[in-house]
């Protein structure tokens, strides 16, 4: 027996997550900002941590949005091979949008990237985007991450030569130092290597949901040093803490390719999870 | 230093301010991003009069999340945008109108020259918005509505808004710049 969605009930949790998602951060999150606090050094910049730490504190009591820009809305979507919902769950996602836009509420921030027309509701052509992934088991698991554009912004993508393998902590240091306060740092660094054009910015926006308390191989530690040497701080100000984390993901690629795509996260790592269905 | 200004701003409000001052505001701000600063060029060309005075102004880079009540609007968050988007357009503002405050985030490349003896710039930390909407004490008004809730132009009254650190002053210091040209320098170390 597949388990069995209701369809009304899938759409109140899917609000529900994005609330949650846009209202209180992963506590790993919380964390790595009250380490980056306690350990800066410059009055300017700790006083930034402070103003940081007040907010998440202030949204979370009030139930409000930790910051007014609530992102255009990225879901991730595991659908277990033996789970059969029974009904079209893109449409739902984007009727769940649609409802916690109003709610929540959210700000109105999907448009036509030629007319600039807002829809004012967050949904739209592509939007939300919406990255699927079969897996087997009899479970469904959504993730939302509300991605600000301040961050996303900054982000980059390069199609490195091969013999380039060494150049790739330079290009995140280049990125970070162009980027500057702009991303609201301090930052996540996502970094996928390999796979194709798209499929490096995929990596590289995957590797944002990450824990930031995960162990970091030594490549990783090795960038997130040399980005935290550059000093540019919390809020761009000056600081020792400029990301609270590096993470990569690699995929094969084409002997001939090395696409490197650098997405950068503000300090708002928001997302949050909900799984539909059985015990594994 | 830490300073506390009454809007309209006068001149000699903030020539006395260094980069690295702690700032909080009282008084009148207005948001104005993008579109909205596309707009007041646009008209100052056309030579049309705005719906609103810049002059001693504070101008907020903002695009706020509001909700509407039967009493009128009520501010649900609103916290600095990058204001880095609007760099090209604020030099011919400053030159129309004397704007003496701009409160934004992550600082502005290439304008420090066209804030000399005139404005200050004013970084409050960025994503901070369930904070500034508590500073944020009623939405006076709002203008240009068409363009959208988050690039209309509201106008607000704040209480001790704050706290903002002056990142470029009005003698040219700009802090970003300054962090920018450090970082270049370790990167340039660590490629030898």
């Amino acid at each position: 027996m597949s388990p069995k969605l209701n369809r009304e009930t899938f759409i109140r949790s899917i609000a529900d997550l994005l609330r949650k998602a846009e209202i209180e951060l992963p506590d790993d999150v919380v964390e790595a900002l009250r380490k980056a606090e306690a350990r800066e050094e410059s009055p300017v910049a700790k006083s930034q941590l402070q103003a940081i730490l007040k907010n998440i504190e202030l949204a979370k009591n009030h139930g409000v949005p930790m910051c007014q820009d609530t992102g255009i809305m990225i879901f991730f979507v595991e659908l277990g091979s033996e789970f059969h919902p029974g009904f079209d769950l893109e449409a739902a996602i984007r009727e769940a949008a649609a409802l916690a836009t109003r709610e929540i509420p959210l700000r109105p921030n999907a448009v036509d990237p030629l007319t600039r027309k807002n829809s004012g509701n967050n949904t739209g052509a592509g939007i939300p985007d919406i990255h699927w992934k079969l897996v087997p088991g009899k479970q469904l698991r959504v993730t939302v991450a509300p991605k600000g554009a301040g961050s996303e912004n900054m982000s980059a993508l390069r199609m490195l030569n091969p013999t380039e393998v060494g150049s790739i902590k330079n290009f995140v240091l280049e990125t970070v130092i162009n980027a500057g306060g702009m991303p609201c740092p301090p930052l996540t660094l996502g970094v996928g290597i390999g796979g194709s054009f798209d499929k490096a910015a995929r990596l590289a926006k995957e590797t944002l949901l990450e824990p930031l308390d995960n162990p970091m191989s030594d490549f990783e530690k090795e960038v997130l040093e040399a980005v935290n040497s550059l000093g540019i701080g919390c809020m761009g100000l000056g600081g020792s803490t400029t990301a609270l984390a590096v993470h990569m993901k690699t995929a094969h690629c084409h002997t001939a390719s090395l696409p490197v795509a650098i997405n950068i996260q503000c300090w708002a790592n928001r997302h949050a999870s909900v799984v539909f269905g059985g015990e594994e | 230093m830490e300073y506390h200004l009454q809007t309209p701003l006068k001149i000699e409000d903030i020539e006395k301010l260094n980069a690295g001052d702690i700032v909080y505001i009282s008084g009148e701000v207005l948001t104005a991003r993008d579109e909205a600063h596309a707009r007041i060029l646009e008209m100052e060309e056309k030579g049309e009069k705005l719906p609103f005075s810049l002059e001693g102004a504070v101008i907020y880079h903002c695009g706020p999340l509001m909700q509407q009540t039967e009493t009128g609007w009520k501010v649900i968050s609103a916290g600095p945008t990058t204001s880095g988007r609007m760099s090209k357009m604020t030099p011919p503002l400053l030159k129309a109108h004397e704007v003496r405050a701009i409160i934004g985030k992550g600082g502005m490349k290439g304008v420090a020259d066209s804030l000399k003896n005139r404005c200050i710039y004013l970084a409050y930390t960025g994503g901070c918005a369930a904070l500034a909407a508590e500073l944020i004490k009623e939405v006076k008004t709002v203008h240009w509505l068409d363009l959208g809730m988050p690039e209309a132009v509201w106008v607000l009254r704040v209480e001790k808004f704050g706290p903002l650190i002056v990142g470029i002053d009005a003698k040219g210091k700009d802090i970003f710049a300054e962090v920018r040209g450090k970082a270049e320098k370790v990167l340039e170390r660590l490629q030898k």
